[in-house]
């Protein structure tokens, strides 16, 4: 789960790291106890914001009225801003990167900082940004952290300041079961004190019922999107209008893949796992009906889910509730014999192979 | 000859009580495997198909001589549970639990290797030696005893692999599940390096998918490393970036763990690449 900056920023004041002075804003009032001249942000879960009309400096209060108007409502690739941080401007000495990300090869948190920063870090030289990994059974250690900030050229002064910041999003990343904690940049102040001017805070789902304190926000998903995650479906809405429903994310995957190469294009991707449960493909069924694709492929391996098990749950929606798009069936497994008889007489097309499959979907979906 | 697991592993079940737990056991045991503890706190002295139960991993090591756990307690239980395993002496573990926080992953993996133990898994359908032994949630009747290595990182696929490796009369020596998690215990490298030494494996193949690098990783590897054909396919070649395709491991993150770059990194390798996954026997076919 994404955080927006400003509650990615809460978290960072919660653990002692600093943060310029601000707050929501959605009218005049919010702005009564800030210092003009202010940076007006909006709270979106991407990046580019800056480009797209998304920041804006303020430096009264006339301003601070008419600007705010011109950020809350704005589309920014796909997002509408809602929330608007209003945060005292900082001055600014030094900007530094520094941010603590998974490293999936070595399986450990990585530590990554350069002194380049302010700017997008995939656009800054690999020489020039500098990791540190650590054991994730001992956990951070004095010599981690040196090793990090003896390269980034600062003075004695600053050195202490990052080292401590360091430190504290480390302890964050750890107790918050976070993907990414990136501060980009963390700034000096010309008072000498480091401050985190942005936050990219992703907490892993598969964490979020030990943080209760952690409202959810999905703000990067689909209504629909939403509507499978709550009921526990893999549901991806994609560009095409070919619907796949398979059993087994790879599976799913590699339906999808087989469609492109007959022309075709997956509009969703929805993995069944490993149920046979009637009620979760009931469910799936309507999630996908409400995706409105022009074809639906359904894709099955039995192995220890029964091909008839599932076949029967598909064949009772169908007569219930309607479909009104042609939906193509490829049964493979545990009792596929019986399955295809099923499916036949709930009126579905049955296929040979995913291939076969594939071709017809990728046909009667018009080659697009 | 297997690698990994054969006929030898005496297997405790951890969650061996709830509906998967019961289901499971019965298969392993039709399939051969030595089955000879489950662990569920509370319900010692119970049995599970005339396999005794323990309330922990400690006694029912002490009673059994169990060497392997398979790991099927809920998620936000499984570090404990894999913990327990290990300091109960348990050398090799199978961990079938997805949703797993990959911060608890990421403590017991390394917690494994300081055990010398083999961690397979997390999020994975476990692993089968046809004809010797099967730990895990794998259907029994897809395999064939035979001399093609599986190493894969998804389920129902390499499930609907082996199987037309089998419609060809072509056995398997071993079949790793490695799990769809962004942290896994066992990799394709580890795999390649068991499975090259095994005289048993003829040829290997790999199930790989979008996110991380460990298909890059391997197709350096298999270059400097391995002399037994290698074959594999890699899932969503379409996957858009940034989307989270099912495993919480497959997403293409920050450029990062695109098909294309697997699938280019492989052909570098000489790795035989299948367009649909039902073609990688044919493939295979026309080698072995």
């Amino acid at each position: 789960m994404k955080l927006f900056e400003y509650r990615g920023k809460e978290l960072f004041d919660k653990y002692g790291i600093a943060v310029p002075n601000g707050k929501l804003a959605t009218g005049e009032k919010d702005f009564s106890n800030l210092n003009f001249p202010l940076v007006l942000k909006a709270q979106v879960p991407i990046g580019g914001r800056g480009k797209a009309g998304g920041i804006k400096t303020i430096k009264n209060l006339k301003e601070a009225k008419e600007k705010l108007s011109q950020i809350i409502g704005i589309d920014i690739r796909g997002y509408k801003v809602g929330k608007v941080l209003a945060e005292e401007m900082a001055n600014i000495k030094k900007e530094l990167y520094i941010s603590i990300s998974l490293d999936r090869s070595k399986r450990m948190p990585l530590i990554m900082a350069s002194a380049s920063g302010g700017m997008d870090i995939e656009s800054v030289p690999d020489d020039k940004i500098f990791k540190e990994w650590i054991n994730p059974l001992i956990g951070i250690q004095s010599f981690n952290i040196r090793s990090i900030v003896s390269r980034l050229g600062l003075e004695k002064e600053e050195t202490k300041q990052v080292s401590i910041v360091l430190s504290k999003i480390y302890k964050l990343f750890r107790e918050y079961d976070c993907e990414l904690v990136e501060i980009n940049p963390l700034i000096i102040n010309i008072e000498g004190e480091a401050m985190a001017l942005d936050s990219k805070v992703i907490i892993n789902d598969d964490a979020m019922f030990r943080h209760t304190d952690v409202e959810p926000e999905l703000t990067e998903l689909t209504p629909l999107e939403k509507d499978a995650k709550e009921k526990g479906i893999a549901f991806v809405q994609l560009g095409g209008n070919i619907g796949v429903i398979a059993n087994g994310a790879g599976l799913t995957m590699a339906t999808l893949d087989a469609l492109t190469h007959f022309k075709g294009e997956g509009g969703v991707f929805l993995d069944l796992g490993g149920t046979d449960d009637p009620e979760k493909v009931k469910q799936a069924f309507e999630l996908m009906k409400k995706a409105k694709p022009k074809v639906i492929f359904l894709n099955l391996f039995g192995g220890i889910t029964k091909c008839d098990t599932v076949a029967t749950g598909v064949k009772s929606v169908i007569t219930k509730e309607g479909i009104d798009c042609p939906v193509i069936t490829r049964i493979k497994g545990m009792n596929e014999d019986a399955a295809k008889e099923i499916l036949k007489d709930a009126g579905l097309i049955t296929a040979t192979t995913l291939q076969d499959a594939a071709k017809r979907s990728s046909d009667l979906a018009g080659g697009k | 000859m297997a690698i990994f697991v054969d006929e030898k592993n005496k297997v405790l079940v951890q969650g061996a009580t709830g509906h998967q737990g019961v289901f499971h056991i019965s298969e392993m045991l039709g399939f051969g495997t030595k089955v000879v503890a489950g662990v569920t706190p509370g319900k010692a002295g119970q049995d599970v198909k005339g396999v005794p139960i323990f309330n922990t991993v400690h006694d029912g090591v002490e009673e059994t001589g169990a060497d392997t756990s398979l790991i099927l307690v809920p998620a936000r239980f499984a570090k404990d549970a894999v913990f327990e395993a290990l300091d109960a002496g348990i050398k090799t573990v199978v961990t079938i639990t997805e949703n797993i926080p990959f911060h608890d992953t990421m403590e017991f993996v390394h917690y494994a290797k300081y055990n010398d133990a083999l961690l397979i898994g997390p999020n994975c359908p476990g692993i089968a030696s046809p004809g010797k032994t099967k730990i895990g949630i794998l259907p029994g009747s897809i395999f064939l005893e035979g001399n093609v290595g599986v190493a894969s990182r998804s389920g129902t696929l390499t499930y609907e692999i082996v199987n037309s490796l089998k419609e060809k009369d072509i056995g398997q020596s071993t079949c790793v599940g490695l799990g769809g998690d962004p942290i896994i215990g066992t990799t394709f490298i580890d795999s390649l390096i068991a499975f090259e030494e095994d005289k048993n494996t003829r040829a290997v193949v790999l199930v790989g998918e979008i996110g991380g690098t460990a298909e890059e990783d391997a197709a350096e590897y298999i270059k400097e490393n391995i002399s037994k054909p290698v074959f594999a396919f890699i899932a969503g070649r379409t996957a858009p970036p940034g989307k989270r395709m099912g495993h919480a491991g497959a997403i293409i993150a920050r450029g990062k763990g695109t098909a294309k770059s697997k699938i280019e990194s492989f052909k570098k390798a000489d790795v035989k690449l299948a367009k649909f996954p039902t073609d990688i026997a044919d493939l295979v076919e026309e080698f072995v």
